[in-house]
């Protein structure tokens, strides 16, 4: 049995999140305080809510260092993806600084972008590797990494192109929501998953 | 390229589906969850319950509609009804909805959007505003459309905006329940005063009026629930005709 920490930063829906997790047979696990993560086959951090309020959770729940330490598969949401980068404009936050760069707001003129878009130039083993699926997005903000290298997976809205899904090793993050996005969504949490049974086999 | 959303609506009272024609004349059409479910499958963007009893006790059911909704239907889910507080919305959240609709509160209380975008992020504030026309415009409506209190419907949408309101969620009470297409002139009022997206919602009969809600300068996502309930049309048979007509939607698997 698989074992997945879910972080909860204190807002908003993670009941899909673990529920779509149970429904491939991991486990979900909510974890609201500081511990070792290392227990896990793979953490989540989802991602609702606005960044500062999310990080202000974090550090209240001395979740920061077990984050930053955690040597498994990491998967950011939305949100949780931009957590991983250095610093955010939303709240003018400082973020974890697993992955070099920051989060800016997007350049459109009707924000939130949200509702199911598809993703091109795919390169992230989350994600299918043929066809154009369409994945559900919700976010006023996008990372924009140092090194465009790490990007994975891009998606296009009204006249601003920003990353879909970053990949730098073990540590992932896709913008849209996989527990929100029908059966091509939770393909990605399968394949993620995956990722954590291959892991924990190496290890 | 975003698509629009197509998003079917349950009006939920005491845990059964029910849809009035105008507000008033209620009619139980079936089991939240197991039609959420359906939607889903047929190919619905999201999927939106309003509690339309908002009693507490109506409100504990519909919070376990919720929990049981979001534990087999992964599609984004937005509640609304009944909504008061943060607190209110934390549990609404909690309990596994994406997104919650605020409306009378809100009016009587502005500050509301405010906090709750702080709290939770404004993707997941819903303004809901029911909105019947005058001789001049469009004025505000509370209390499920009873009560008309005054206020100039597209200056209210603009102030939630500003106050971090995520969407719009603009129901033409004159058109609710008819069947007779949305009231387009309320969208372009409004789309052109905010620039978040809006949801059409009151008055969808067939895929023209959808297809009319969601040109250009209008809406970003339809709101419809008895032509989906009654199975004059399917979700994917909707979305077939909107493609016809050019509209991006997305393709239902």
């Amino acid at each position: 049995m698989i074992h997945i920490a879910v972080i909860d930063h204190g807002a908003g829906n993670l009941v899909s999140m673990e529920q779509a997790l149970d429904d491939i047979g991991a486990t979900a696990v909510r974890i609201d305080e500081g511990q070792d993560l290392t227990r896990f086959d793979g953490v989540v951090l989802p991602g609702v809510g606005a960044t500062g309020a999310a990080m202000r959770t974090l550090r209240r729940r001395r979740l920061v260092d077990p984050l930053r330490t955690y040597p498994g598969p990491l998967l950011g949401v939305c949100v949780g993806l931009q957590l991983l980068f250095e610093r955010s404009d939303e709240d003018d936050t400082t973020c974890l600084g697993l992955l070099p760069g920051s989060v800016r707001r997007i350049a459109a003129s009707t924000l939130p972008h949200m509702g199911w878009n598809s993703i091109e130039d795919i390169s992230d083993p989350l994600l299918p590797a043929e066809g154009s699926p369409t994945f559900y997005f919700v976010h006023s903000y996008v990372a924009d990494p140092v090194d465009e290298a790490i990007v994975s997976g891009w998606t296009t809205y009204d006249t601003d192109r920003f990353p879909a899904s970053v990949r730098r090793g073990r540590i992932a993050g896709v913008q849209f929501h996989p527990e929100r996005s029908g059966p091509a969504g939770i393909a990605v949490l399968e394949r993620f998953v995956d990722e954590c049974k291959d892991h924990r086999r190496a290890a | 390229m975003l698509r629009r959303r197509i998003i079917p609506c349950l009006d939920v009272a005491d845990g059964r589906v029910v849809k009035g024609t105008n507000f008033i004349d209620l009619v139980d059409e079936g089991d939240p969850v197991a039609m959420a479910a359906a939607y889903a499958e047929a190919g619905a963007d999201e999927i939106c319950f309003l509690d339309i009893t908002a009693t507490s006790d109506g409100r504990a059911t519909m919070l376990a509609t919720v929990r049981d909704t979001a534990a087999q239907v992964f599609v984004p889910l937005t509640v609304g009804g009944g909504i008061r507080t943060v607190a209110d919305m934390r549990a609404a959240l909690r309990a596994g909805a994406d997104k919650v609709a605020v409306n009378s509160a809100a009016v009587r209380n502005p500050r509301l959007i405010a906090a709750c975008a702080r709290a939770f992020g404004s993707q997941c504030v819903v303004v809901a505003i029911d909105a019947r026309r005058t001789a001049s415009g469009w004025t505000v409506h509370t209390k499920g459309g009873r009560t008309d209190i005054g206020i100039d419907a597209i200056e209210w949408a603009a102030r939630a905006a500003r106050l971090g309101a995520g969407e719009i969620l603009l129901t033409s009470m004159d058109r609710d329940g008819t069947n007779a297409g949305y009231d387009l002139g309320l969208l372009e009022a409004v789309r052109y005063r905010v620039d978040i997206p809006i949801i059409a919602s009151g008055g969808a009969g067939g895929p023209d009026h959808l297809a009319d809600a969601l040109a250009p300068g209008r809406a970003d996502a339809v709101l419809a629930a008895s032509i989906f309930h009654r199975d004059h049309y399917t979700v994917g048979s909707i979305k077939a005709e909107l493609a016809t007509r050019g509209i991006a939607v997305r393709e239902v698997a």
